[in-house]
C-alpha cells in the first residue's frame, strides 16, 4: 500500500505548480473595488483646479498616464480622447492623472494626441498610491456615487470602457467580470 | 544555412539519444554487447552533434546573423565579441542549447570513463543520461527553437537586456549550469543502483567526486551572483530571495546535506535511503529551479519567459519525480539502514542535525517560494513572501549550521566522550567566546551579530587547532618539516583538512553577511553644487554631470568628490545608462570595496541643467568577506579533491 | 566489512540525557527566533527605514520599499516619513498601503488563518525532527542492529582495486 501512497504524494504539489499557468503573476487585484474612491484634487496643466468630490453625480473615469509608458499608453491616448469627446455631454467626466513625469514630456503628449479633457499631474505620488497604481496605464471608473466600480490595468480599450460607461449611466452592472480586467503592456 | 545544420543537427542529435538510451537498457538486458557498444558510441556521436548546434549558433551570433531569431534578438552589432559570444546564454534557447551541450559533454565523459569498469552500472547511467539529454533537445526542437527563422532581417540586433551587458555575464551562468549538470551525474548512478538492485555504497564512491565538484560550481554560482547583483543592480544588496535565487539556493541546500550524509554511509553503511532522496531531492530541485525561471509562473528579475517550455518542464519533472519515488518505495526492503552509534555525542549525529537544519531550510525555502501561488489556489489573494520571512528563517538555522561545523567535524565516529569533546572544543569555544567579547567591547552590539563572530570564530579556532594539532602530529612523528607536514596533510587526509578550509569559508561569508546587514548605513538626499551628504564617516560632496556614449546607450554620470573624516579621499563617478527600448534607466553604481566597509554611491536622478543631482549613499560594512569566503570555500573544495598522485612523492597510502 | 562493538571505556550516558539536550537546543532556537523580533526604533529614519522594509515596491520585482532605487519607492518612503511625523503608527500606515494594494503590498505574509502555515512550518520542522532524530539515535544506541552480512572478501578486492583505479 505504502509503495502506492508515496509516488501518489507528490501528484498535489505538481497540480499545483500547473495551477500556476493560469494565474498572472503580474496581475495584482485591486482590494479598492466597490469602495469609495479616494478624493484628490489636482491642479491641471491649464492652470484650473479639479476636485473629485465635485464630480459626484456622474460618472468619473480616471487615468493614470506617463509620457515614458510605450506602447500602452500611445494605445489607449485616442481611445480616453474618445470616450470624452463623445459623453462629455452626458454626465460623464474624464480626468488624467500624469505620473513620475516631467511637465514638458507631459505637455508634449497631450498635444500630440490633443487631448482635450482634464489632465494633471500627481507631484509626489499620493493620488497614485491612494489608488494602488502600480504600474502605468491604469484606469478607474467611478459610478455616480463615488464608488470604484472598475480597475483596468494596461491600455484602455475602446469597446470596454463604453461598455463600462453606458452600463454605470443606466445603473446596469456591467456584464464585464468585476474585479476589474487586467492586460499586459505597460 | 546555419540555421538549418543546427536544426538538423538538433533532430540529429534527438534521435540519438532515444536510441542511445533504448539501446543500452536492451543491450544489457539481452546480453546484446554489440547493441550495448552502439549504445554507447550514440552518446559519443550525441555529443558531436550537439555541439554542432552549439557551434551553428555561435557562428550565427559572431557573424551577427541577424536572420535567426535568437541572434536578431540578443546581440547587436555594436557589441564587442566577449558579448555576442556570451550572448548564447543571454536568453531562454541558448541558454538551454548550453545546457543541452553541458548535458552531452558529461555524458560522454562518463561513458569514456565508466564503461569497462562499472559494467553492471554503466547501461542504465547512459540511458538514464541519454534520457535527460533527450528531454532538453526536445524543448530546443519545439517550443523554444534557437534557430527560428526572422523575417524580414532587421539591419540591426536589438541586443542583450541591459543589465546582461557585464563581465559577471561571462561568468556567473557557466558556473551556475556547471554545477546543475554536475548533478545529473550522481543522480544517474542513483537511478542506476536503484534499478539494478546494487545500493551498496558502489555507486557513492564512484560519484563522490562528481558530487562535489558540482557543488563547488554550484557555490561558487551562487556567490559570483550575488557579486554581479551587488555590482551591477544598483540597489546595494547581494541577495533578495527572489524566487530565482532561491531556485538556485534549494539545490545547494540538498546538495551540501548530500556531501555530508553520504560521509555516513561511506563509513557507516547507514542512511542509504536518506541518500538516494537527497540525491533525487538535489536534482529534482535543479529542474524545479529550470522550471521556475523558464514558464512564468512566478514573477521574478530573472524570469526568461513564459510559454510552453513551462509545460515541457513540468511534465518532465513529474516523470523524475514519480520514478525515483516509485523505485524507492518498490526497493525499500533492501534500503533498510543497519545504524548503530555508541553515544548521543558521535558524528553520525552531528551530520544528521546538519542533514536536519538543511533539508528544513531547503523545505522552508520552497515553501515560501511557492505559497502566493498556494495562497492564491487556496484563498484566491494575492500575498507576498519577501526578504523578511526568509532572513527571519535563516538567521537561526546559519547559527545552528555554524556550530555543528565546529562540533561535527571534531567529533568522533560512533561516538565519543565527554572529556574528548571537551579536549577538543575548549580551546576553539574559548576563542569563540574572547571574540565575542572582544566584538563588544569595541561597539559591536545585538545578539545576532555577537553570536555569530562568536561560532564563526569557534568554527575557525577549530580549524586552526586541528591543523597545528596534525603539522605537530607529523613532525613528531615523521620528523618533517611544517611544510612537508602540511602536504602530507594534505594527501593523506585531503577530505578532512579541504573540508575545514570550507568551513572557515563559510564562517566568513556569515560574518560578512550578518555585519552588512546590521551595520548598514544608507543616506539619500539631494545635493545641489558644492553641496555635501553625511553618511558614517564619509562625506560626498556634488560637483557636477558628464554625459558620454555607449555603443548601446547614452549614459550621465555624477563626479563626486569623496572626504573621509574631512580628508579628501577620492573621486566617484556613478552614472546612469539610458537605453533606447527601455523606460527606466540603469545605474551603474561607483564603490570603493574594502575590507572593513565599501563605499556605495548611487545615482538616482539629476536635473538636465546639472544644477542637482539626487544621490543614494551606503556603506557596507564586510561585504568583501563574503566573496573572500566563498573562494576560500572553492579553493577548500579543491584541496578536498586533490589527485594525490600527483601529490604523493613518498607513495604513502591515503585514507579515502 | 563487520564492526566489532566497542568495548568498555564508554561513558554510559543517562538515556535522557539526549533528549534534554534536544529539547534545549529546541527552545533555544525558537527563543532567538522569537529574538529576531525589531527593536523599537529609535529616530524617524529608522522607523520610515524599517516600515520600509516590510512593504513591497509595487513596480520592482520583489524589492522593499526601503531596498528600491525607483521613483515609486521614493515616493512611497516620503509619504510613510510624513505620515509618522502625524504621529501614525507603524501598523495603521501598513494597514493604509494594504487597504490599496492588498495584502501583497506586505514583503511578509500576514500571521493569521493560512498564511500561520508558512511561519509555523520551520518550527514544526526543526522541532519535529530534532525529536525524531533523537529517538532514531537512541533507538540506534540501544539496539544495534545486528552486523551487516559479511562481504565476499573478492568483491571487496575488486571494488578496492577499482577505486585505486579511479583516484585521478
Amino acid at each position: 500500500m505504502k509503495k502506492v501512497l508515496l509516488p501518489l504524494a507528490v501528484i498535489p504539489l505538481l497540480v499545483l505548480l500547473a495551477y500556476g499557468f493560469w494565474t498572472d503573476p503580474t496581475a495584482v487585484p485591486s482590494p479598492l473595488i466597490e469602495k469609495s474612491a479616494p478624493p484628490f484634487a489636482l491642479t491641471l496643466f491649464d492652470g484650473d483646479s479639479f476636485r473629485l468630490a465635485e464630480l459626484r453625480g456622474k460618472v468619473v473615469v480616471v487615468n493614470f498616464w506617463a509620457s515614458w509608458c510605450f506602447p500602452a499608453c500611445y494605445e489607449e491616448a485616442p481611445v480616453l480622447e474618445g470616450a470624452w469627446r463623445e459623453y462629455k455631454d452626458r454626465d460623464v467626466v474624464v480626468v488624467g492623472v500624469n505620473v513620475q513625469d516631467t511637465e514638458k514630456a507631459a505637455r508634449e503628449f497631450m498635444d500630440r494626441f490633443k487631448f482635450t479633457f482634464p489632465n494633471g499631474p500627481d507631484p509626489g505620488g499620493k493620488i497614485s498610491i491612494d489608488y494602488g497604481v502600480y504600474g502605468v496605464p491604469e484606469t478607474f471608473v467611478l459610478d455616480k456615487e463615488g464608488r470604484i466600480a472598475y480597475k483596468h490595468v494596461g491600455a484602455a480599450r475602446g469597446d470596454v470602457l463604453m461598455g463600462q460607461i453606458e452600463g454605470l449611466l443606466h445603473r446596469v452592472p456591467p456584464a464585464v467580470e468585476k474585479k476589474g480586467d487586467h492586460e499586459r503592456g505597460a | 544555412m546555419t540555421a538549418q545544420l543546427g536544426n538538423i543537427a538538433l533532430w540529429i542529435a534527438f534521435a540519438v539519444a532515444l536510441y542511445g538510451a533504448a539501446a543500452a537498457v536492451i543491450g544489457h538486458r539481452r546480453h546484446r554487447s554489440t547493441l550495448l557498444e552502439s549504445a554507447y558510441s550514440a552518446v559519443l556521436v550525441h555529443c558531436a552533434v550537439v555541439t554542432v548546434a552549439l557551434l551553428c549558433l555561435e557562428y550565427a551570433l559572431i557573424t551577427s546573423d541577424f536572420s535567426i531569431q535568437y541572434v536578431a534578438f540578443n546581440s547587436s552589432l555594436k557589441y564587442p565579441i566577449w558579448y555576442k559570444i556570451a550572448g548564447l546564454w543571454g536568453a531562454l534557447e541558448g541558454s538551454l542549447l548550453l545546457w543541452a551541450w553541458m548535458q552531452a559533454v558529461l555524458a560522454a565523459q562518463v561513458v569514456i570513463m565508466y564503461r569497462r569498469k562499472h559494467r553492471d552500472f554503466i547501461p542504465y547511467v547512459s540511458a538514464v543520461l541519454m534520457g535527460i539529454s533527450a528531454f532538453f533537445v526536445s524543448v530546443l526542437l519545439v517550443p523554444a527553437n534557437p534557430f527560428a527563422q526572422h523575417f524580414p532581417v532587421p539591419a540591426d540586433g536589438r541586443g542583450l537586456n541591459p543589465l546582461l551587458e557585464d563581465t559577471s555575464m561571462l561568468v556567473h551562468p557557466l558556473l551556475l549550469y556547471s554545477g546543475y549538470v554536475g548533478f545529473t551525474v550522481p543522480y544517474a548512478f542513483a537511478m542506476a543502483a536503484l534499478i539494478t538492485g546494487r545500493l551498496k555504497e558502489e555507486w557513492l564512491f564512484i560519484t563522490r567526486r562528481w558530487a562535489v565538484t558540482a557543488w563547488m560550481f554550484l557555490t561558487c554560482g551562487i556567490i559570483y551572483g550575488g557579486w554581479w547583483s551587488y555590482h551591477v543592480l544598483g540597489w546595494g544588496g547581494y541577495w533578495a530571495w527572489d524566487p530565482v535565487e532561491n531556485a538556485s539556493f534549494m539545490p545547494w541546500l540538498a546538495g551540501t546535506a548530500y556531501i555530508h550524509s553520504v560521509m555516513t554511509q561511506e563509513k557507516r553503511g547507514m542512511l542509504k535511503v536518506w541518500n538516494l532522496t537527497l540525491i533525487t531531492l538535489t536534482f529534482a530541485l535543479v529542474i524545479f529551479g529550470t522550471f521556475l525561471t523558464r514558464s512564468g509562473i512566478l514573477n521574478s528579475v530573472h524570469a526568461f519567459t513564459r510559454g510552453a517550455v513551462g509545460y515541457f518542464f513540468l511534465a518532465f519533472l513529474a516523470v523524475i519525480l514519480l520514478s525515483t519515488v516509485s523505485l524507492l518505495s518498490l526497493r525499500a526492503d533492501q534500503l533498510k539502514t543497519q545504524g548503530s552509534v555508541d553515544s548521543f555525542l558521535s558524528r553520525e549525529s552531528a551530520f544528521l542535525f546538519n542533514n536536519l537544519l538543511l533539508v528544513t531550510f531547503c523545505f522552508t525555502v520552497f515553501l515560501g517560494t511557492i505559497f502566493p501561488l498556494l495562497a492564491e489556489a487556496v484563498r484566491g489573494v494575492k500575498v507576498s513572501v519577501g526578504a523578511p520571512y526568509f532572513n527571519y528563517v535563516a538567521g537561526p538555522i546559519g547559527l545552528g549550521l555554524l556550530f555543528l561545523m565546529g562540533v561535527g567535524s571534531v567529533i568522533p565516529w560512533r561516538g565519543g566522550s565527554w572529556a574528548s569533546l571537551r579536549r577538543n572544543l575548549l580551546g576553539p569555544g574559548l576563542a569563540g567566546v574572547a571574540a565575542g567579547c572582544a566584538a563588544f567591547l569595541l561597539g559591536f552590539r545585538g545578539p545576532w551579530v555577537l553570536t555569530t563572530y562568536a561560532l564563526a570564530v569557534f568554527v575557525m579556532g577549530v580549524a586552526v587547532q586541528e591543523y597545528y594539532r596534525g603539522i605537530r602530529a607529523r613532525r613528531r612523528t615523521a620528523g618533517e618539516g611544517p611544510v612537508q607536514a602540511l602536504a602530507q596533510l594534505f594527501i593523506r587526509n585531503r577530505r578532512r583538512y579541504g573540508g575545514f578550509i570550507v568551513h572557515v569559508g563559510f564562517a566568513l561569508v556569515a560574518i560578512g553577511i550578518v555585519s552588512s546587514s546590521a551595520f548598514k548605513v544608507e543616506q539619500e538626499g539631494m545635493l545641489k553644487k558644492g553641496e555635501m551628504l553625511q553618511a558614517g564617516k564619509y562625506q560626498v560632496r556634488f560637483d557636477r554631470l558628464t554625459s558620454g556614449e555607449g555603443p548601446t546607450h547614452v549614459k550621465v554620470h555624477g563626479i563626486f568628490t569623496i572626504f573621509n573624516e574631512s580628508h579628501e579621499a577620492g573621486e566617484m563617478r556613478p552614472g546612469l545608462r539610458f537605453y533606447p527600448r527601455s523606460n527606466d534607466p540603469i545605474a551603474e553604481v561607483d564603490y570603493w570595496l574594502g575590507l572593513q566597509e565599501d563605499l556605495y554611491v548611487i545615482l538616482s536622478s539629476f536635473d538636465r541643467q546639472g544644477a542637482w543631482a539626487v544621490v543614494k549613499v551606503l556603506v557596507n560594512p564586510m561585504v568583501s568577506w563574503i566573496w573572500i569566503g566563498g573562494a576560500i570555500m572553492a579553493l577548500g573544495t579543491l584541496i578536498a579533491m586533490l589527485p594525490t598522485r600527483l601529490l604523493s612523492a613518498t607513495g604513502a597510502g591515503e585514507k579515502p | 566489512m563487520s564492526v566489532a562493538r566497542r568495548q568498555g571505556g564508554i561513558e554510559r550516558r543517562s538515556k535522557t540525557g539526549p533528549l534534554r539536550a534536544v529539547a534545549a537546543s529546541v527552545v533555544l532556537m525558537v527563543l532567538s527566533m522569537v529574538a529576531v523580533l525589531p527593536l523599537a526604533a529609535s529616530s524617524l529614519e529608522e522607523q520610515t527605514h524599517q516600515i520600509a522594509t516590510e512593504l513591497r515596491c509595487p513596480v520592482c520585482q520583489g524589492l522593499s520599499v526601503a531596498d528600491s532605487p525607483s521613483g515609486m519607492a521614493n515616493q512611497m518612503r516620503d509619504l510613510i516619513r510624513e505620515r509618522l511625523q502625524a504621529g501614525e503608527s507603524p501598523d495603521a500606515i501598513k494597514a493604509y498601503f494594504v487597504e490599496r494594494y492588498g495584502e501583497w503590498i506586505l514583503l511578509a505574509p500576514k500571521r493569521e488563518g493560512f498564511n500561520l502555515l508558512v511561519w509555523v512550518f520551520p518550527f514544526l520542522g526543526l522541532g519535529g525532527g530534532a525529536v525524531a532524530l533523537a529517538l532514531v539515535l537512541r533507538r540506534w544506541r540501544r539496539h544495534p542492529e545486528a552486523a551487516p552480512a559479511s562481504v565476499d572478501p573478492a568483491y571487496l578486492e575488486r571494488v578496492r582495486h577499482e577505486m585505486a583505479q579511479d583516484q585521478s
